[in-house]
C-alpha cells in the first residue's frame, strides 16, 4: 500500500482537541453506567459499621418485603469465588470485616431507589473485636515489606549513611507527614454486568479494560475470552480504577444471582472506603552536606500503613534513590498492617509523598547552607542514575529548572523568610523539583484500512480524561500519513487484546509504540490485500512484546521544576496561591492542549495535597470521617490564580517511536514541597505535616 | 432514601395546617434533601413554601428592610438596598455555600440549616443531636471544627449559616407564622445553646413557618469577614460580623457577631461593652476580643481558634473604623 504524503503537515505536535470533546459536551458519550441495556435491575452495597469483627447475622426480611427488591445478597446467598490475590475483591467469601466501610451485604431491586431504601432496611448483627486504625510513629508492629509498589526493593544502601552524615558539614534531620488522601474522581465507581450465555460482558469504569478481564475471569472461574470489558469513556480514575473494585464484582454476582443485568454505581461516602487511598506516610529526611551545598549523605526512611486484607507498600523513596548523588545513602520502607481499608495507587503513588519530603529537607539545607535553593540543587546533578549507575537517556531538570528561574521572575529573590508583606498578606516563593520515570509496557494494536477509504485502528487503550483517544488519532494519523479525520480509533474493550494500563504515564508510550507499529505494518502489506475488509487482509495485528523487551540498559525519567508564590494572611494563617508554573522536560509533547491540561490538573492536584486534602480517621469508629465533597476540600476554581505550565525542548531517541515520557503524574510531584517551601519563605515557619492548614500557621 | 409525599403549600394557613399536622417544610432543599439522601432527615411529607408570595425584598420607611422568607440568596446578596444598607449582609451571603447553592437556596431555609457536624450527618453513630441520648462523639473524637463557646456535654457542634452572623450583628427580627397565629422572634433568640436538649436547633415549634425577616437598624458601616480552608464552598472556620458607628474618635455605637464558633450565631456582648464609648483603636478591640474569648472553653483540639477569633475580630474592627 502507497500512500501520497507530500503534502501532510504533521498531526503529532498539534493542540487537536480532544476527537471525542462533542459528544461529551452534549451528554452523548455513554459512561458505564449510562449504558442502555434492557431489564436492568439497580443493586446498593450495603458495608459494615464496625472496623473489626465478624457479621453473626443478616437478617433480610424487612427489606425483601419492600416492593420491587429482588433480592438481598450476602455471605449467606452469594456464590463463591475463586481466591484472588487482591483480597478487596473477595465479596461476601467470609463473615470476617476488615474494615469499617467493606461491603457487607447488598440489595438488588427494580430501581436505585428501592434498592437504597431496602439497603438501609437489611439488619446485620456483629461481634466487634478491638480496632487498630492510627498510623503512628514507633508502632510495635511496623514490618519491612518483601518488596514495594509494585516490586522495586524495599531497602537500598549504598555506602554508609551514619558515616556520611557524622563527617557532613551540615546536617537537616527532619520528620515529614502526609495525611491519608482519597482519589475522588467526578465519576464514582461504577458497573454494568450482563451474563449471556455462561460469559460476562461487563462494562465498567476501569483504567484498563484487558487486565481487568483477566482479573475478573479468574475470580468468576471463567476463560478469560468469557469475559470482555468494556470502558468507553471513563470519568478520573487518578489510579483508583486501576484493577477492578469490589462493585464490579459486585455488579457481576448480583446480575447472576438475579438472572437479569445489574447496574452499581458507589456512592461519594462509598469511595472513601474501598477504592483505594493514598496512604498516610510518616518521613524522616537526613541530608549530609558539604558547606558549598555538595550532598555526601542522603537518608529516606518512610513508614506507612496497608490493611490486613492486602498488602500495598507504597513505594514512597524510590525517586530519593535517583533524584540527588551522594557516596552514602539510604532508603527504606516500613509497614504496619492496621483495620483500615487497603491504601492503593494515587497519582504518582511513591514520587508524590517522596518528594514532597526530599524536597523540603533539600529546602531546608538551602537554607542551612545560605545557598539559593535552584543552586542547591544544581549543584548536586549527578551524570548518571546514582541509583543503577547507568546513564539517562535523558534529563532536563537543570534546564526546567533555569528556565522556570527565568520565566518567574526568581532572580533577586531574598531568601529571608518572613520579610515580605503587602497589607495584612505575607509574601513568598518556593520551588522545588519533580521527576517521573518514562516507562513502557506490551500491547497489541489493530490497524485496518476501511472500505470508505479510512483507517480503523483498535486498542484496549483507556481515556480517563487525558486525552488518550486523541493523542493516539495523532500518532495514528501520521504513522498512516493521513490527516487525524481519517483516522477512527477505537479504544476502551478488552476483546482487542493485550494493553498497558492507563497508569504509570505509561499510556500514550505503550499504546502509541503498538499503534505506530500497527500502521507501518498495515502500510507495508501488498497493495491488492487493502480494502478487502478479510481477517488478515487490509488488516494487521502487532504486539510491542519484543521491543519492550529489548530496550537499551537506560534510565528514563521525566524530571520538571514548580515555582510557587503565597499569600499567607497574617491574622487568620489561611493560604492562596497567585502564582504558580510549572517547567517539564518530557521529550516530545504530542498534543500541547492535552498535554498543558495534564501538567495543570497535576499540579492542582499538588497544591490540592499541600493545602487541602486530608481523610480524617475516626479512632474510635475507625473510618475517614470527612467522607463528602462538602467536608474533604479539593480546590475551586476561585482557589486557583494564575497558573501555567511550559515544557523545554528534549530530545530523546531512546523512548518509543514517538519519542514521548508520560506527562499524567509528574505535574503533582514536588508541587506540594514548592507550596511548603513558599509558606516557609513567607512565614518563616516551616510546616512539616500536610495539609498546611491555617491552624498550623495563625499565632 | 425513604419515600415521602410532596405537596406544593397554597397559602400559608394552608402550610402552617400542614406544618403542624408533622409535615417539613421545603424551600430550596439544599440541605433537606442532601440530609434525606443520607438518611439523617426521615419526612413522610413535605410541604413546598418556596413558592409562597414571599418573594419581596423591600424597603421600610424608616430605613429598614423586610425580606421575604422565599427570596433566594442570590438576589439578596446583590440587592442594591443591602449593598447600600447592610453591606456586612451581603458579604456574609456571598460568603456563603456556592453560587449554585446561593440560586437555590432561601432565606428562611438558610437560617434553619442544620449543623454540617460529622457525626450528625452520618447515620451508622451516635450523636445526641440526631438521636437524643445516643450520646457525642465529637466531645473525645474530631471536634477540630466545633464549637468554642456555649457548648454542653451533649454537644459541641457549631451553626453553619454566614447569613445568619449578619442577621444577628443586625438585630434582625424573624417573623413567624405558627399554630397560634403571627408573631416575631428577634434573631439572637431565635436559635437555642445546645445544653441538654441540643436536637433543637430554634425556639421555632411544630408548624412555625418563617414568612420574613426585619432588619430595622441596619449599618452602612458594617463587614462581614469569614476565615476559611478554601477560597469558595467551605463553612467558616469562624467569622466576623461587626458594625460601628465612630464619632470623634470614639466608638459610639458596635455590634458583633461571630461565626464559627458557637451552636448559635453568637453575640459578642462582652466585646460590644468593652468597646462602646471607647476610643476606636486596636488595643481597645483587643481588650475588647480578651474579654470576650474569656468565655471560651476550647476542646482538645480547637483551642486554635481563640486566638485565630481574637486576630480577626481585631482586624476586621480596625479596618472597619480606619
Amino acid at each position: 500500500m502507497t500512500l501520497d504524503t507530500s503534502t501532510l503537515a504533521p498531526a503529532v505536535g498539534l493542540p487537536l482537541s480532544r476527537v471525542e470533546g462533542r459528544e461529551k459536551v452534549m451528554g452523548e458519550a455513554r459512561y458505564a453506567y449510562e449504558q442502555p441495556i434492557e431489564g436492568v435491575a439497580y443493586a446498593a452495597a450495603i458495608t459494615s459499621t464496625i472496623a473489626t469483627g465478624e457479621i453473626t447475622g443478616v437478617d433480610a426480611s424487612a427489606a425483601l418485603a419492600i416492593p420491587g427488591v429482588l433480592a438481598v445478597v450476602s455471605r449467606e446467598n452469594a456464590p463463591r469465588l475463586a481466591e484472588v490475590d487482591d483480597g478487596e475483591l473477595m465479596l461476601f467469601q467470609s463473615s470476617g470485616v476488615a474494615y469499617r466501610g467493606q461491603i457487607v451485604a447488598a440489595v438488588v431491586a427494580e430501581s436505585l431507589e428501592t434498592a437504597r431504601e431496602a439497603a438501609a432496611a437489611v439488619a446485620l448483627d456483629y461481634r466487634p473485636t478491638a480496632h487498630d486504625v492510627e498510623l503512628r510513629s514507633g508502632h510495635p508492629r511496623f514490618y519491612k515489606p518483601e518488596k514495594v509498589n509494585p516490586s522495586f526493593p524495599t531497602d537500598v544502601a549504598h555506602g554508609d549513611l551514619d558515616a556520611g552524615l557524622a563527617a557532613a558539614e551540615v546536617v537537616v534531620d527532619a520528620t515529614y507527614t502526609t495525611q491519608p488522601i482519597h482519589n475522588n474522581p467526578m465519576e464514582p465507581h461504577a458497573s454494568l454486568a450482563v451474563w449471556e450465555d455462561g460469559g460476562l460482558t461487563l462494562y465498567d469504569s476501569i483504567q484498563g479494560s484487558w487486565r481487568a478481564h483477566n482479573e475478573i475471569a479468574a475470580l468468576f472461574e471463567l476463560e478469560p475470552e468469557r469475559v470482555r470489558v468494556i470502558s468507553q469513556h471513563v470519568g478520573g480514575g487518578f489510579g483508583s480504577k486501576g484493577t477492578p473494585r469490589p462493585q464490579a464484582v459486585l455488579a457481576a454476582l448480583a446480575a447472576r444471582i438475579v438472572g437479569r443485568p445489574v447496574k452499581v454505581a458507589l456512592t461519594r461516602q462509598q469511595l472513601f472506603s474501598m477504592v483505594g487511598y493514598r496512604t498516610p506516610t510518616i518521613q524522616r529526611v537526613r541530608l549530609g552536606a558539604s558547606r558549598d551545598g555538595r550532598l555526601r549523605a542522603i537518608g529516606h526512611d518512610a513508614f506507612e500503613q496497608t490493611s490486613t486484607v492486602r498488602e500495598f507498600a507504597e513505594q514512597t523513596t524510590i525517586a530519593t534513590r535517583h533524584m540527588y548523588a551522594a557516596p552514602d545513602r539510604l532508603t527504606t520502607h516500613r509497614l504496619v498492617a492496621l483495620d483500615v481499608p487497603t491504601p492503593s495507587w494515587m497519582r504518582a503513588p511513591g514520587e508524590c509523598p517522596g518528594m514532597y519530603a526530599l524536597e523540603s529537607a533539600m529546602d531546608e539545607l538551602a537554607i542551612a547552607c545560605g545557598l539559593d535553593p535552584i543552586e542547591l540543587r544544581i549543584a548536586n546533578e549527578p551524570e548518571r542514575d546514582p541509583e543503577k549507575d547507568i546513564p539517562w537517556s535523558s534529563r532536563s531538570l537543570v534546564a526546567c529548572l533555569r528556565e522556570g528561574a527565568q520565566r518567574f521572575g526568581w532572580e533577586g529573590r531574598d531568601p529571608t523568610p518572613g520579610a515580605r508583606r503587602d497589607g495584612r498578606w505575607l509574601v513568598g516563593t518556593g520551588v522545588a523539583a519533580s521527576t517521573y520515570p518514562a516507562y513502557r509496557s506490551p500491547s497489541q494494536a489493530t490497524a485496518r484500512l476501511d472500505a470508505d477509504g479510512g483507517f480503523t485502528v483498535q486498542i484496549a487503550a483507556a481515556d480517563i480524561g487525558t486525552g488518550a483517544r486523541t493523542v493516539l488519532t495523532q500518532i495514528a494519523a501520521d504513522a498512516l500519513g493521513v490527516d487525524p479525520s481519517q483516522v477512527r480509533m477505537e479504544i476502551g474493550d478488552s476483546d482487542f487484546g493485550q494493553a498497558a494500563l492507563a497508569g504509570g504515564s505509561m499510556g500514550t508510550a505503550s499504546w502509541g509504540s503498538a499503534v505506530v507499529k500497527a500502521c507501518e505494518a498495515l502500510l507495508t502489506q501488498p497493495t491488492s490485500s487493502a480494502g478487502t475488509g478479510q481477517q488478515g487482509e487490509g488488516e494487521v495485528t502487532v504486539n510491542t512484546a519484543d521491543e519492550v523487551k529489548a530496550l537499551s540498559k537506560l534510565s528514563r525519567h521525566a524530571f520538571g521544576a514548580q515555582f510557587v508564590e503565597v499569600r499567607v494572611d497574617a491574622d487568620s494563617g489561611e493560604v492562596r496561591l497567585p502564582r504558580v508554573l510549572g517547567v517539564f522536560g518530557v521529550g516530545r509533547v504530542i498534543n500541547p492542549k492535552t498535554a498543558r491540561s495534564q501538567f495543570i490538573g497535576g499540579m492542582i492536584m499538588g497544591l490540592s495535597m499541600a493545602l487541602h486534602e486530608e481523610s480524617v480517621m475516626d479512632r474510635e469508629f475507625g473510618d475517614y470521617l470527612n467522607h463528602d465533597l462538602a467536608q474533604y476540600h479539593v480546590p475551586v476554581s476561585a482557589d486557583i490564580q494564575e497558573i501555567d505550565a511550559v515544557w523545554v525542548e528534549e530530545d530523546d531517541d531512546e523512548l518509543n517511536p514517538m519519542g514521548s515520557k508520560g506527562i499524567g503524574e509528574i505535574g503533582i510531584v514536588g508541587t506540594a514541597a514548592a507550596v511548603a517551601n513558599a509558606v516557609h519563605h513567607a512565614t518563616g515557619k516551616r510546616v512539616r505535616d500536610l495539609p498546611i492548614r491555617l491552624d498550623r500557621l495563625v499565632d | 432514601m425513604k419515600p415521602f409525599g410532596y405537596e406544593r403549600a397554597g397559602d400559608v394557613a394552608a402550610a402552617v395546617a400542614a406544618g403542624a399536622e408533622g409535615a417539613t417544610y421545603l424551600g430550596g432543599g439544599t440541605n433537606l434533601v442532601d440530609l434525606m439522601k443520607l438518611g439523617v432527615a426521615t419526612p413522610d411529607r413535605l410541604v413546598d413554601v418556596s413558592r409562597l408570595p414571599h418573594g419581596a425584598i423591600e424597603a421600610l420607611p424608616d430605613g429598614g428592610l423586610r425580606v421575604g422568607a422565599a427570596v433566594r440568596m442570590s438576589d439578596l446578596a446583590v440587592h442594591p438596598l443591602v449593598r447600600e444598607r447592610c453591606p456586612v449582609l451581603s458579604q456574609a451571603l456571598l460568603g456563603g455555600a456556592s453560587g449554585q447553592l446561593r440560586n437555590l437556596a432561601t432565606i428562611g431555609g438558610n437560617l434553619l440549616q442544620r449543623t454540617r457536624c460529622s457525626y450528625f450527618q452520618d447515620v451508622t453513630k451516635p450523636c445526641n443531636k440526631r438521636r437524643p441520648g445516643s450520646g457525642c462523639p465529637a466531645r473525645e473524637g474530631e471536634h477540630h471544627n466545633h464549637a468554642i463557646l456555649g457548648h454542653s456535654e451533649h454537644c459541641v457542634a457549631t451553626h453553619p449559616s454566614d447569613m445568619a452572623v449578619a442577621l444577628a450583628a443586625l438585630d434582625a427580627t424573624v417573623h413567624v407564622h405558627g399554630p397560634a397565629g403571627a408573631r416575631s422572634v428577634p434573631i439572637p433568640g431565635l436559635h437555642r445553646l445546645p445544653g441538654d436538649q441540643p436536637e433543637r436547633d430554634t425556639e421555632l415549634g411544630p408548624g412555625d413557618l418563617i414568612t420574613a425577616i426585619e432588619i430595622t437598624a441596619p449599618a452602612p458601616r458594617s463587614a462581614y469577614r469569614k476565615v476559611r480552608e478554601r477560597a469558595s464552598y467551605s463553612f467558616a472556620v469562624i467569622s466576623v460580623a461587626a458594625a460601628v458607628e465612630v464619632r470623634d474618635g470614639l466608638v459610639e455605637e458596635c455590634r458583633i457577631a461571630l461565626g464559627g464558633v458557637a451552636h448559635v450565631p453568637w453575640r459578642a456582648q462582652q466585646a460590644e461593652a468593652a468597646i462602646v464609648g471607647a476610643p476606636a483603636t486596636r488595643e481597645t478591640f483587643a481588650a475588647a476580643a480578651v474579654a470576650e474569648l474569656a468565655l471560651a472553653e476550647p476542646l482538645r483540639d480547637n483551642a486554635y481558634k481563640v486566638g485565630l477569633t481574637r486576630n480577626v475580630l481585631v482586624s476586621t474592627l480596625s479596618e472597619l473604623c480606619a
